[in-house]
C-alpha cells in the first residue's frame, strides 16, 4: 500500500500501457482493473446459463400440464437454480460493477490488482464447490438451507469461501477510494453512482457478516460441532438473505443513474435527494429482513411491526424517490438537449432501439410497478398470513431481481461489450429485441405466478395435484390455466435470456473488434449512446426546461401519480381479501 | 462520504453550474434545495409511507386477523406427547388412517407437522374459537390452510398458539408450503369444519335423500 500517496507527477511518469483513454467516454481504464472486470462479467454469465437451464426445468416442472423432473431432481434442480442466480450471477457481476465504479468512474488504478485475482479465484472455487455438492445430490436444502434441513459440510463451507472473497473485493472498493481521493483522479465530491456503489458495497459488508454468523456456526453444527436453533438461523439466514437483495438494489438504481447517462444523458436533478436516498438504503434496509418472519412463532408483533414498517418504510421511501428522480433525470436530460414537445416527447422521441435504454426502462417499470408495489404490500405483517410461502412470493422477487436487477445488468452489458471488451454486439437485431423479449415474458410470468399465489398455491412444491397424499385436494380449476400462461411466459423470457448469452458470449469470444471508425450513424452492434454519445449541457440549455405547476419534470410527475394510485388500489384490495379469512389472531 | 459539504461552506454566491450527469463528479455546491417536483414528490411519498405505518397498529386494533398468538418454546417431544394426549382424549373417528378428533368448543387444539403428515385430523365447529397450537417434530414445515389461505411457518422447538374462528363449514386441506425434504409435496391434512349444530355441510341433505 505504500504507492498510496504517489503523487500526480509518480502517477503521470508511469508506463503509459498501464491505462488507456477510452475515446468514447474519456474515462482512463485502468488495465488491471479491466481485467478484472471482465473476469467477473464471464463468471456471472456462466452462473447465468447454470441458473437459466435449471429455470426452464423448473418450469417445466411447475406447469403441471408437463410435470418433467422427478421429485428429488426438481428440487435439487431448484436448489442449483436459486444459488446460481441470486448469488453468484449477481454478486459476480456486481464485482464487475465494483471495479467500474470504483476504478474508470474516478479515472483510478484500482487498490492491490493481485488480491483481485486472489478473490476471484476463491469466490470461483467457492461457487465450483457448492454446484458439486448442489448437482452431486449433497445438497438437496434449497437456497435457504433451513437447519435442521442438513447438506454436506463442503456445501457451506463453498458458500463460506465465495462471501470472504466477495467480503475481499469489497474492501479493495474501499481502499480504491482512499487511492483516487489522494491522487486526486478527480475534483470535488464521488460521482454519484460510484455514491450509489459505495451504499451498495457497505450494504454488502454488512451482509457478509450476516452470513459469516450464518454459515459459519452452521458449517460447525453440520460437523458435529455446536447446535444451532432453527428459529435463529432463520433470522440470520434471512438478515443474509434479504440483505443480499438491497445490495442489488442498491446496484440497480446504480446502473439506472448510468444507463440514463450514457444512452440519453439523464441528468440528476439534485445530488442531495439522490444521496439521501441512498443513505437511507445504507440505514434502513437490513431491518427489512423481518419480513420474511411475519408469520413465524419466535418473534412478538411488536417486533415484526417495528422491523418491518418503522424502519423499513425509510427504505421504501428511498425507493420511490429513485423511482422519481431516474425517469425525472432522463425526461430533463432530453429536454435540456431540445426535446421540449408536450408531456410526453421525450418519452416518442426516446432512442428505444438502443438495448440499454430500453432495458432501463423496462427495468425501472416492472421493478416499481411489479415488484415493488407487491413486495410493501405482501411484507406487511397481517397480509403476510394470505401470502406467505405461496407463488406471490416468487412472483413478487421475480419481478424484483430477474425483471429489475438482471434486466439492468443486461443492459449495462450492452455497453460494456464495446467499452471495455471492445467488441461490437453481435446479432444486433436480436439485441435489440432481446430487452423486450425478456422483460414481456418475465411479465407475465411473475404477474400469472402471483395469480396461482392468490389461490393458495405453494412455492416450493413438486406436485400440487399431492398425487401420493393421504387426502384428495384439488386446485380451483383457474389454477391449471394460470399455470399454463405463467409457463409461456416464462418460456419467452428464457428465450429472451437465452439470447442476452449468446449475444454476450459470441460478441466477447468471436465478435468484430471495435474501432473508431465504426462509430457511425446507423451502424449495427453499437447501441446509440456510444455511436454519438449526448453531448454536455449548459446551463443556457435550462431555457428549454419547463417552469409549470409540474416543475421541470412533468411528464415523470404523471407517471409516479399513475404509480401511487396503483400502489394503494392494490394495497387496500389486499387489506380487502385478508379480511375474508377465519378470523385468527 | 468524500467531499459532503466541501463545497458548502462560505456564503458567496457561487457561479451556476450545468448539470450533470451521475458519471460525473457535482461540480461547485450541490447541497441546495431540491426542485419543485421532486419537493412535492417527496412529501407525497412521506405521506404514503405513513399510511403504511399507521395501517398494521390499526388491524391489530380493529382487524380481525394477526399473527400475534400465544409463542413459547417447546421440546419437540414434548409437543408431540402433548398431541398423543389431545388425540386420546377427543378422538371420534377415523379417516384414511388419521384419527379424526373433535375437541370442545374453546379449548386449545393441536396440529403437529412431521415428515411428511400433519396429524391429526381436526373437526371444529363454525363460529367457535379455538386456540390451535401448531409445531415440527422435526424440520421446518409450512401450514398452509386451503382454500382459505391462511399460511404460518412452522419450526421446531417453537409452539405457536393462534386463536381462531372457522367462519365456514366446509371440508379444508392443510398443505405444507415449506420444503421439508423429498416427501414435501405429500405432506397433506385436513380440518373439517360442522355447521352450528355439528353436521357436515351438505349432510343433512344427503341423509334427507335417502329417507
Ligand atoms: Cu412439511
Amino acid at each position: 500500500m505504500s504507492t498510496i500517496t504517489e503523487t500526480p507527477a509518480a502517477r503521470a511518469a508511469r508506463p503509459s500501457d498501464v491505462f488507456r483513454t477510452c475515446d468514447v467516454t474519456g474515462l482512463r481504464l485502468h488495465r488491471p482493473a479491466e481485467r478484472l472486470i471482465k473476469a467477473n462479467a464471464v463468471a456471472a454469465t456462466v452462473a447465468l446459463l447454470i441458473g437459466g437451464i435449471s429455470a426452464i426445468l423448473i418450469l417445466l416442472t411447475r406447469w403441471q400440464a408437463v410435470h418433467l423432473l422427478e421429485p428429488v431432481m426438481f428440487y435439487r434442480v431448484l436448489t442449483a437454480h436459486g444459488i446460481s442466480m441470486l448469488i453468484f450471477f449477481i454478486i459476480f457481476f456486481e464485482m464487475a460493477v465494483l471495479y467500474f465504479a470504483c476504478g474508470p468512474l474516478l479515472n483510478s488504478r484500482i487498490a492491490a490488482p493481485k488480491l483481485g485475482w486472489f478473490n476471484f479465484g476463491l469466490m470461483s472455487v467457492g461457487a465450483v464447490l457448492v454446484e458439486w455438492m448442489i448437482w452431486t445430490g449433497k445438497a438437496d436444502v434449497l437456497m435457504t438451507s433451513y437447519i435442521p434441513l442438513r447438506a454436506d459440510p463442503l456445501y457451506y463451507l463453498g458458500i463460506i469461501f465465495f462471501a470472504v472473497g466477495a467480503l475481499l473485493v469489497c474492501f479493495q472498493f474501499f481502499a480504491t477510494l482512499v487511492i483516487a481521493k489522494r491522487e486526486r483522479t478527480y475534483e470535488g465530491s464521488l460521482p454519484l453512482i460510484t455514491f450509489g456503489a459505495v451504499a451498495a458495497a457497505i450494504i454488502a459488508v454488512i451482509t457478509l457478516l450476516h452470513g459469516a454468523a450464518t454459515y459459519i456456526p452452521t458449517f460447525l453444527w453440520s460437523i458435529g460441532l455446536m447446535s444451532v436453533d432453527p428459529q435463529v438461523y432463520r433470522m440470520l439466514w434471512w438478515a443474509l438473505g434479504h440483505s443480499s437483495q438491497q445490495i442489488n438494489v442498491a446496484a440497480m438504481v446504480a446502473i439506472w443513474y448510468l444507463l440514463g447517462a450514457f444512452t440519453v444523458g439523464a441528468v440528476v436533478l439534485n445530488e442531495k435527494i439522490s444521496r439521501t436516498a441512498f443513505v437511507l438504503y445504507i440505514l434502513f434496509i437490513s431491518m427489512a429482513s423481518a419480513h420474511h418472519l411475519l408469520v413465524d412463532p419466535g418473534f412478538s408483533s411488536s417486533w415484526k411491526v417495528v422491523n418491518t414498517s418503522y424502519f423499513m418504510y425509510m427504505a421504501v421511501l428511498a425507493s420511490m424517490l429513485h423511482g422519481f428522480t431516474v425517469p425525472a433525470g432522463v425526461e430533463v436530460g432530453q429536454r435540456l438537449r431540445g426535446v421540449t414537445q408536450g408531456l410526453f416527447g421525450w418519452v416518442k422521441r426516446a432512442p428505444w432501439g438502443d438495448p440499454g435504454f430500453s432495458s432501463l426502462v423496462l427495468s425501472v417499470v416492472v421493478f416499481g410497478f411489479v415488484g415493488g408495489i407487491t413486495g410493501v404490500t405482501i411484507g406487511t405483517e397481517q397480509i403476510n398470513i394470505v401470502v406467505h410461502n405461496t407463488l406471490r412470493v416468487p412472483g413478487h422477487f421475480h419481478a424484483t431481481v430477474v425483471s429489475g436487477t438482471a434486466m439492468a445488468f443486461m443492459g449495462l452489458t450492452y455497453y460494456l461489450i464495446p467499452l471495455i471488451f471492445r467488441k461490437k454486439v453481435a446479432f444486433w437485431r436480436a439485441a435489440q429485441a432481446q430487452p423486450y423479449l425478456f422483460a414481456g415474458g418475465m411479465l407475465i410470468f411473475s404477474i400469472f405466478m402471483s395469480f396461482s399465489g392468490g389461490f393458495g398455491v405453494p412455492r416450493r412444491h413438486w406436485d400440487i395435484t399431492f398425487s401420493n397424499a393421504p387426502f384428495e385436494q384439488a386446485f380451483h380449476p383457474a389454477v391449471d390455466a394460470l399455470l399454463g400462461i405463467m409457463a409461456l411466459g416464462g418460456l419467452i423470457a428464457a428465450v429472451g435470456g437465452g439470447l442476452y448469452i449468446l449475444i454476450t458470449v459470441w460478441s466477447v469470444f468471436f465478435g468484430k473488434p471495435f474501432t473508431e471508425a465504426d462509430r457511425v450513424a446507423g451502424a449495427r452492434g453499437l447501441p446509440q449512446g456510444i455511436i454519438r454519445p449526448p453531448r454536455p449541457v449548459t446551463v443556457a440549455d435550462e431555457a428549454n426546461l419547463p417552469t409549470g405547476r409540474f416543475g421541470t419534470a412533468p411528464g415523470t410527475m404523471w407517471l409516479v401519480i399513475i404509480f401511487l394510485a396503483a400502489f394503494a388500489t392494490y394495497y387496500f384490495a389486499n387489506w380487502k381479501l385478508l379480511s375474508f379469512v377465519w378470523k385468527i389472531g | 462520504m468524500s467531499g459532503r459539504g466541501e463545497n458548502g461552506g462560505g456564503g458567496a454566491p457561487e457561479e451556476r453550474q450545468p448539470m450533470t450527469t451521475g458519471m460525473q463528479s457535482p461540480k461547485g455546491r450541490w447541497w441546495i434545495p431540491a426542485h419543485r417536483s421532486e419537493k412535492v414528490w417527496f412529501a407525497i411519498a412521506f405521506a404514503w409511507c405513513m399510511v403504511l405505518f399507521a395501517m398494521m397498529p390499526l388491524w391489530h386494533w380493529k382487524g380481525g386477523q394477526n399473527p400475534s398468538g400465544i409463542r413459547r418454546k417447546v421440546e419437540p417431544a414434548a409437543f408431540e406427547a402433548r398431541v398423543n394426549q389431545f388425540v386420546a382424549d377427543y378422538q371420534v373417528g377415523e379417516l384414511n388412517g388419521f384419527p379424526v378428533v373433535e375437541p370442545p368448543p374453546g379449548s386449545d387444539i393441536y396440529m403437529i407437522g412431521r415428515m411428511w403428515s400433519w396429524y391429526p385430523v381436526l373437526k371444529l365447529r363454525k363460529g367457535t374459537e379455538y386456540t390451535l397450537h401448531l409445531s415440527s417434530k422435526d424440520v421446518n414445515h409450512g401450514f398452509s390452510l386451503y382454500p382459505v389461505n391462511i399460511n404460518f411457518q412452522i419450526v421446531p422447538g417453537y409452539d405457536y398458539g393462534l386463536r381462531i374462528v372457522p367462519t365456514e363449514a366446509g371440508d379444508f386441506g392443510v398443505i405444507c408450503n415449506e420444503f421439508c425434504g423429498v416427501g414435501h409435496h405429500m405432506m397433506l391434512g385436513k380440518v373439517l369444519v360442522t355447521n352450528e349444530d355439528g353436521t357436515m355441510p351438505g349432510e343433512r341433505t344427503a341423509s334427507a335423500e335417502v329417507q
